[in-house]
């Protein structure tokens, strides 16, 4: 059986401890989470929680169904194969010095990325995008010599209307 | 007009019908046991350890289809429920569990006798609540007592610090929940419905594995009437005995690693196997590699999470089962299937199961099947875990729902009186006979105080070989016979109910047992017999652990001289 990535997205209750039992679900039946993004929905007190999680489709059905489960999850559905607008957001502290700072300035103009904060010996690169271009974006930065990052994990919603 | 916290969840829990709690007192609940006198409706019924409240509670809910309610006061009293919660969530048991817990500005400080318990739950309730304001109590109390009792039944915990309990607010119980995140499906979906019922009309060797669920939906006529309708056999799970009469001409009896032979290979063999309110445990499935080979399944079951989850379904219906059922029973057409069901009485008659060992010493079958002559089979039995919780399970004939307790999912030694105890508190016009394994006994052993203090009339039978024996069992089978540390050191069992001021005797010998069982269902307080019995004996059929059902153990067969019980008596 294949693993994939599915993304998975709960409008959950906003309520204290709601983060910790959708964790402990996943540890408990060692289901393997690759980022979860949480923050607040457009209804007042509740949050939408987006989850990518890797496993073939019965794992990840049984995840879902498990999420279900929980009383502070309002609703959950695996969006991974509808069409969906995805992105994550990073933030890259990339060694700079004063002759290699336009090079890297260039690099982040072609992956409309924006130089968030500059100090003498570093940049600080913010991007936004899917998966893939901001592994691309580290990919080329990687040469400059990388101090920090810190990735924000996939935020998902459905293209078009909602029902 | 202004109430208590600690009046409120009193009032609140007279308004959900509870009229007994299990509980211990201690700081952190203090305010809430000052108050209980003011509510002589509430029985409070104290116990000697937490662990026993909790599975008081459970033994309680399972014998009357009521929420069990517990009682523990902050840190160690709550850490105490731990296992009694899990055991309860493990079988779907409904409980409301109730904690005390340090006062709010203590709270996060490590104050003395603080314990995170709402954390330590998580995974072992469906729900659980800290209370930080006692307006939100009486809806906390109005939605755990829903939530326990409804679709898949468990235990919700409720945390309340000390504080809480004694905060005065306007007290109005509500009369609705507000739960958008909580549903259960209680009609199965009228298309799977009919395609099921296809199926079953088209299979030519039908099985019904009958769990626990019919019970808890309370479906066992509908289930009757699908069986017969359909000359459909039926086998059990370990939860699922009583779930169907087994005295009757369609009952298999029990499936799985201890299950019948004729029962395992009935589902061995079976086309289609209709799975209804269980869950494919891996004790009653064995390895599921293996696990029914010939059949397509239909699965019964209210939680839709348990479809799918350990075995292939070709056609679940998630619903309650008694509605299930009864929409279904409207789409099945009679049948006879003769061939199939003449198959299975000639299994039956080759593989008799239930035969047990001649043996001048005393077996523990004879013990059970003995109680089970002796009563009639009019009583609840509350088993143990281990060897003694099979041998109940096999040699008594459950025609009743809620006539067998027993720890299946958690396999918690040390349930059996506890559970006994509250089984007969809900139940006081039912005996209770409670199966101890000796090992298991002395887990909780210290509610034969409780027993005693509250006058709780239970029939306690310790089943004493001298072991851990179903450890033992594994260590004969599987580990060449060393018996690493399963011997035990016995006290005097009858000296120390002496001590509680319990009446009881020892039986050594055969002929002992009718008499010794009659003494005790004659005295009408709690009576304890200490059956003595052959220390190296083995639960059969048995199948090892990773094997399927294919390779379901017998007793040898040279061992097999006198069948005690002509388990055909048919109804
Ligand atoms: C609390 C707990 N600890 C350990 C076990 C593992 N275990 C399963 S059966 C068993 C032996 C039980 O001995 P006893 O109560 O004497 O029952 P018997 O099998 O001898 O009838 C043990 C130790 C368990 N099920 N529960
Ligand atoms: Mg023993």
């Amino acid at each position: 059986m294949s693993d994939t990535k599915h993304t998975l997205v709960a409008l959950v209750e906003d309520k204290p401890g709601v983060l910790n039992r959708v964790a402990s679900l996943f540890r408990r039946r060692a289901f393997n989470i690759q980022s979860l993004a949480v923050g607040h929905s457009e209804q007042p007190g509740l949050s939408r929680m987006t989850v990518v999680v890797s496993g073939d489709s019965a794992v990840v059905e049984q995840v879902r169904k498990q999420l279900d489960k929980l009383i502070n999850v309002i609703r959950v559905s695996d969006i991974t194969e509808e069409d969906i607008v995805a992105r994550e957001l990073a933030l890259i502290k990339v060694n700079a010095t004063a002759s290699t700072r336009s090079e890297i300035m260039q690099i982040v103009d072609i992956f409309r990325a924006n130089i968030v904060d500059v100090s003498s010996d570093s940049v600080t690169v913010e991007v936004t995008g899917d998966e893939d271009k901001v592994e691309s974006l580290l990919e080329l930065l990687r040469s400059f010599g990388i101090k920090e990052v810190t990735k924000t994990g996939r935020v998902a919603l459905t293209r078009g209307d909602t029902q | 007009m202004k109430k208590t916290g600690a009046q409120i969840l009193c009032e609140s829990l007279i308004k959900e019908g509870v009229e007994v709690i299990f509980g211990i007192l201690g700081g952190a609940v203090l305010p809430l046991y000052d108050t209980l006198p003011q509510y002589p409706q509430l029985r409070h019924i104290l116990v000697r350890h937490e662990q026993g409240a909790a599975h008081a509670a459970d033994g309680y809910a399972r014998a009357t289809h009521k929420a069990g309610v517990c009682i523990a006061t902050s840190g160690p009293g709550a850490t105490n429920l731990v296992t009694g919660i899990a055991n309860a969530f493990m079988d779907s048991s409904p409980m409301v569990a109730i904690t005390g817990q340090v006062a709010r500005p203590f709270i996060g400080k490590d104050a003395f006798q603080e314990a995170d318990i709402t954390g330590i739950t998580l995974p072992i309730t469906k729900h659980n609540y800290s209370v930080s304001d006692a307006t939100e109590l009486a809806g906390t109390v109005k939605e755990a007592f829903y939530i326990a009792q409804t679709g898949r039944p468990g235990p919700v915990l409720i945390d309340i610090p000390r504080d809480v309990q004694q905060e005065e607010v306007e007290f109005v119980y509500p009369d609705k929940v507000n739960l958008p995140g909580y549903k259960f499906i209680s009609r199965g979906h009228s298309v799977q419905v009919k395609r099921a019922a296809k199926l079953i009309n088209q299979a030519q060797r039908p099985l019904i594995i009958a769990g626990r669920g019919i019970i808890i939906s309370q479906a066992h006529d509908e289930l009757k009437e699908l069986a017969e309708k359909a000359q459909i056999p039926v086998v059990n799970t370990l939860l699922g005995l009583g779930s169907f009469p087994q005295n009757h001409v369609l009952s298999l009896g029990m499936m799985g690693m201890h299950g019948m032979a004729y029962a395992n290979m009935a589902v061995q063999s079976a086309d289609l196997i209709i799975a209804i309110g269980m869950r494919f445990d891996d004790r009653a499935t064995a390895n599921t590699g293996g696990f029914a080979p010939n059949a397509h399944i239909v699965h019964i079951d209210i939680d839709p999470a348990e479809i799918g989850k350990n075995v292939r379904v070709d056609m679940p219906i998630v619903g309650d089962v008694k509605n299930v059922l009864k929409a279904m029973n409207k789409e099945i057409d009679s049948r006879d299937h003769l061939d199939w069901l003449s198959q299975l009485e000639q299994w039956r008659y080759e593989h008799p199961s239930l035969d047990i060992r001649q043996n001048d010493e005393l077996l523990p079958q004879y013990v059970i099947q003995q109680i089970y002559e002796a009563t009639r089979g009019n009583a609840i039995v509350v088993t143990g875990v281990g060897q003694n919780q099979m041998w109940a399970a096999q040699h008594f004939v459950y025609t009743k729902p809620n006539s067998f307790i027993s720890s299946g999912g958690l396999g918690t030694m040390g349930f059996e009186l506890p559970a006994a105890i509250g089984a007969k508190v809900g139940c006081p016009g039912e005996m209770v006979w409670c199966i101890a394994g000796d090992g298991g006994f002395q887990m909780t052993i210290q509610e034969l105080a409780t027993i005693t203090q509250e006058n709780i009339a239970v029939k306690i039978a310790i089943i004493n070989n001298g072991y851990l024996g179903m450890v033992r069992q594994w260590q004969e089978l599987f580990y060449e016979h060393r018996y690493v540390d399963t011997k035990l050191w016995n006290p005097d069992f009858v000296k120390i109910a002496e001590a509680y001021d319990i009446p009881g005797i020892r039986v050594k010998r055969r002929e002992e047992v009718i008499p010794a069982i009659q003494k005790a269902m004659d005295y009408s307080g709690a009576f304890l017999i200490d059956f003595v019995v052959e220390p190296e004996e083995n639960v059969y059929p048995m199948v090892p652990l990773g094997g399927s059902l294919s390779e379901t153990l017998e007793l040898p067969k040279a061992e097999i001289v006198s069948s005690h019980r002509n388990i055909s008596q048919k109804e």
